[in-house]
């Protein structure tokens, strides 16, 4: 093999980045690991566990409820959002003025500040003097209050995470959609293809690409989610809103109980990073196909 | 001032991209890698360059190896398929760019851009930017940029071929003139034989990968190696037939000649300008066949005719009528047959 | 199958245009049904615009198309029953090539008997039938591009097969196939078929009648015997023949055409001419010999294309170009040039005079 003498010095370009990826990511998680097989009780004393942490989470009732839940959550996130934005993205103006504006208004949600969004809809959803709150009880006449109701809660937290990240989605696919040539559209038009037709055979299949990755970015962050549900409802009522995320911290820092949360942190690492595995090559095996 | 590859092969993943090859390159040539496309001309062309290096083999400059060292080193300039100019640059900055990089003098970059503009057709355009230009004027000004830093190799890749027809039988024109006295190597890639033959020089036949023939394009073109040579510079493809040779006579149809190879299965090869629909002249043998398809085109006539289970094809100046279906007689110029063994390999008959 | 007309067509692509915003102007053209004919012309020169108003993807500013007599201006193109081949293969990637055949049948609500017949009696003639079962991404350029024309082959109740440049893609070696395969399938379907390029070759192989544009202007329209033989037009004589015809200054006077100072022969009627015109003489290089009478020249230049030889004489500082067939012997340094009166014409302001 011959060498190549550009790449070495390509290294020197990502040692920054390398030192900073190791300080923040590589350094925490081999400390995670670390906490997942000790036992402490406070004042630096730690004792060897082994993997009882491990045992104890994979045996824990509260664990499969919070990843129960958090698979419910994340699956009917998948179901609205994915095509409720092939949607949006397939109405949005390909030429002229109207594209600027739409750009601009769908990429506003993503702007926010998460925990901005949080407290936001949890005004908003406030019962007696939040706008959505107040419309649903008084002008639809239907009994709503998220702080008390578990199903409110649910449905607060997907309307708002519908909200806050749809906008993802239709970018993506509006991005699909816009490098399909005109030639495409003519030969269907040509055929007498129905508009149902010219989205299964011809937008469809073009936008695979961009949907794997927001199918696969909406996974994993919905799978993630911390802030949002914790401003908005702090794991309630009771722990019906409590996902994954928010069980763990109320373990780790609630309880303060860093052997447990550490393992069960990294079961949930392991659990991301399987579904995802799968799930890509799931949709890599059908694109060689 | 010479470039040669010495056992030069690029492998990619399990893959051989290029096969193992050597060549030498002059100063003052033009050389033409003809072959289909994915034969390896890019490939072979960015091998030349130093834009990829090769996994075996050296490259060697004037003597000197040059195999490791990187494109920026070296001097080179590559004109692509598609017109590539920085788009926010005049056209004027756009050709003086390299000259730039080179930290010349304003006044030597200022006389330098405008003999290459005057060269190339486009001092009224010095002050547009690339978008507001034609394709053939985008191509121009790329064409310029390559032309002006005085480079030891420069490289074609199918420069031509988003150009009109018209367009670019024009600029391939030109091209000689824009070499003329600069002392560089220029390396031309294209999938049309007629452009190979139309500038001249030397011509690297590829094929999947494999040079099948160097040398001068004329020689090629008369004496080519195998039958796949034969057949990478045909435009249309050469007709073949199986003819069988047995006492140094050769058979074919009801027709027979003197041939002096040995007793034998034999291809014989002949281009389509050298099937007649008229016996121009007393020494052409007469075939058979049946016609398919006639195509005119005001200047020349292409019949395409079954003969035996070969698809063939005559081309000849001016308009010649035919009846689909009707079988017919053509004339052949037994002194321009091909003949190639078993193998493909070319023998003299 | 029908007879086309286009009837005074003119059209901008800017809204309020002024003469000038015009791609198109005064476009008269009829086909008739059945026939091949091409589009030819430079880049621009409005022959893709002339194409997508026939196909109705664009409405023109004014004018009108009429099939067999009947005014399709304002219909779909749906509803105008047309095929169209593109310049890139337009292909549905998720179906297989038999799916792909079958679309535009099973849209039109056609029983499945029917299509399966239709479709493997198209994919048979387009050598396809190996390939049915194969998903259509999976096949090269040129299958590609076949699939794109059996689409519009499989309804027999098209009016008119339009193509788009559509070799650009193709390989060279291919190119050839594709051709006479095209020109096949018109002797035996008998479609009207409207090629559009930009590559003389492929035009004048491909038609029995082109019609030759530039910046928006019917040129020529004629059979390429016809644009060879006596081009109207300096441009249709440089547009036509590789290479293109020679264009030349001349002078007329009493009869007399000289050009530099020697005596030519054309086949031109000298009555119309009138003097202070731009006078021009044009002749192919195919009809120039070389011979011990005639025009003195220098011989600069020869390129062996293989089956002929382009010499390039000078003539003062006019360049002429000649063709010389395989085999025969060019002399290197001062020629004489000799014009075949019958393909040499005079031009009169770029247009022929007859």
């Amino acid at each position: 093999m011959s060498k190549k003498t550009l790449d070495n010095k390509a290294w020197l370009f990502v040692l920054p980045m390398f030192i900073l990826v190791a300080f923040n990511a590589v350094i925490p998680l081999m400390t995670v690991v670390n906490y997942s097989v000790q036992e402490t009780f406070g004042n630096n004393l730690f004792f060897w566990q082994g993997i009882d942490w491990f045992e104890k989470v994979v045996n824990s009732e509260r664990f499969y409820n919070a990843l129960g839940r958090q698979f419910l959550y994340t699956g009917i996130i998948l179901v609205i959002e994915i095509p409720l934005g092939i949607a949006i993205a397939l109405t949005m103006p390909k030429k002229g003025i109207g594209v600027s504006i739409c750009l601009v208004l769908m990429s506003i949600p993503l702007l926010i500040p998460w925990n901005v969004v949080g407290a936001m809809w949890n005004i908003f959803a406030l019962p007696d003097i939040g706008l959505l709150g107040y419309a649903i009880n008084n002008w639809l006449n239907i009994d709503y209050n998220f702080t008390q109701q578990p199903f409110s809660a649910w449905f607060t937290c997907i309307l708002m995470d519908v909200w806050h990240w749809t906008s993802l989605v239709v970018l993506l696919c509006y991005a699909g959609l816009i490098s399909i040539p005109d030639a495409y559209y003519q030969a269907a038009n040509i055929d007498g293809a129905k508009p149902w037709s010219v989205f299964r055979y011809i937008q469809l299949p073009k936008m695979k690409k961009v949907l794997t990755i927001a199918i696969l970015l909406r996974f994993m962050d919905s799978f993630m989610i911390y802030t949002e549900p914790f401003v908005l409802t702090g794991g309630g009522p009771g722990n019906s809103t409590t996902f994954l995320s928010i069980d763990l911290v109320k373990v780790a820092l609630g309880e303060f109980d860093l052997g447990p949360a550490a393992a069960m942190s990294l079961v949930y690492f392991l659990i991301v990073l399987l579904v995802s595995w799968v799930f890509y090559n799931l949709m890599m095996r059908n694109e060689e196909n | 001032m010479t470039l040669e590859l010495q056992n030069i092969e690029k492998n990619v993943e399990g893959s051989q991209h290029i096969y193992p090859t050597s060549l030498v390159l002059e100063k003052n040539t033009i050389n033409i890698l003809l072959g289909a496309t994915l034969s390896g001309k890019t490939t072979f062309m960015q091998l030349m360059g130093g834009i990829e290096k090769p996994t075996e083999g050296k490259i060697l400059f004037n003597g000197n190896d040059v195999t490791k060292v990187s494109v920026q080193k070296r001097n080179i300039s590559m004109v692509y398929q598609q017109f590539i100019n920085y788009p926010n640059f005049t056209v004027y900055e756009n050709i003086a760019s390299p000259l730039r990089l080179q930290k010349m003098e304003e006044s030597v970059i200022d006389q330098k851009v405008q003999e290459i503009a005057d060269l190339l057709k486009l001092t009224p355009m010095l002050s547009r930017k690339p978008n507001e230009l034609s394709g053939g004027q985008q191509q121009r000004t790329a064409l310029a940029r390559a032309l002006v830093k005085d480079s030891d190799l420069i490289l074609l890749d199918e420069p031509f071929a988003n150009l009109d027809f018209k367009l670019r039988e024009e600029l391939r024109e030109e091209l000689p003139k824009m070499f003329e006295n600069k002392n560089t190597i220029v390396v031309y890639a294209t999938t049309e034989p007629s452009e190979a033959l139309l500038l001249g020089g030397n011509t690297v036949l590829l094929e999947e990968g494999k040079v099948i023939q160097f040398g001068k394009t004329q020689e090629i073109y008369r004496r080519p190696f195998n039958i796949k040579s034969a057949n990478v510079f045909s435009d249309p493809p050469l007709n073949r037939t199986q003819i069988s040779v047995k006492n140094n006579i050769a058979t074919l149809d009801s027709v027979s000649w003197n041939v002096s190879l040995q007793d034998g299965e034999y291809t014989l090869g002949i281009r389509p300008h050298h099937v007649y629909p008229k016996k121009n002249n007393e020494k052409f043998f007469e075939i058979t066949g049946q016609v398919s398809i006639a195509e005119i085109s005001g200047s020349e006539t292409l019949v395409h005719f079954k003969l035996k289970e070969n698809e063939w094809v005559s081309q000849s100046h001016g308009v010649h009528n035919f009846n689909l279906g009707e079988t017919t007689k053509f004339y052949i110029d037994i002194s321009k047959c091909l003949y190639f063994d078993n193998q493909g390999a070319f023998i003299n008959g | 199958m029908a007879k086309v007309k286009l009837d005074n067509l003119n059209h901008s692509y800017v809204p309020n245009p002024n003469p000038e915003d015009y791609v198109l102007k005064n476009i008269n053209i009829e086909w008739n049904d059945g026939g091949a004919y091409a589009l030819l012309g430079p880049s621009g020169c409005g022959k893709t615009t002339i194409l997508n108003i026939i196909s109705g993807l664009i409405n023109p500013t004014s004018g009108s198309i009429l099939f067999d007599d009947k005014d399709v201006t304002n219909l779909s193109p749906l509803d105008r029953n047309i095929g169209q081949v593109f310049q890139f293969p337009v292909i549905y990637d998720t179906m297989t090539v038999y799916d792909n055949l079958a679309f535009p049948l099973k849209n039109r609500g056609f029983d499945s008997s029917y299509i399966d017949k239709k479709v493997k009696e198209i994919a048979e003639i387009l050598e396809l039938s190996s390939t049915l079962q194969n998903r259509a991404s999976g096949l090269t350029a040129d299958g590609k591009q076949k699939i794109s024309l059996g689409r519009g082959l499989v309804r027999s109740d098209v009016n008119v097969l339009m193509f788009d440049e559509p070799l650009t893609v193709i390989d060279p070696l291919l190119k050839w196939q594709l051709r006479s395969k095209l020109k096949e399938l018109h002797h035996e379907f008998k479609n009207t078929m409207i090629y559009v390029t930009h590559d003389q070759t492929e035009a004048l192989t491909f038609a029995d009648q082109v019609v030759v544009m530039y910046e928006g202007v019917i040129v020529q329209i004629g059979t390429p015997t016809e644009l060879f033989e006596t081009p109207k037009h300096t441009f249709v004589g440089h547009f036509i023949g590789s290479p293109g015809m020679n264009i030349l200054p001349c002078d007329v006077s009493d009869q007399n055409v000289t050009c530099f100072n020697h005596q030519i022969k054309t086949s031109s009627d000298l009555k119309n001419i009138q003097s202070n015109s731009k006078l021009e003489i044009g002749v192919r290089p195919e009809f120039i010999k070389f011979s011990s009478t005639g025009l003195p020249a220098e011989v600069k230049n020869v390129s062996d294309i293989g089956r002929y030889k382009v010499v390039e004489c000078l003539v003062s500082d006019q360049k002429i170009k000649v063709i010389v067939n395989e085999g025969e012997e060019v002399t290197t340094d001062r020629a004489n040039l000799e014009f075949n009166s019958n393909y040499t014409k005079i031009y009169q302001d770029s247009w022929m005079v007859s």
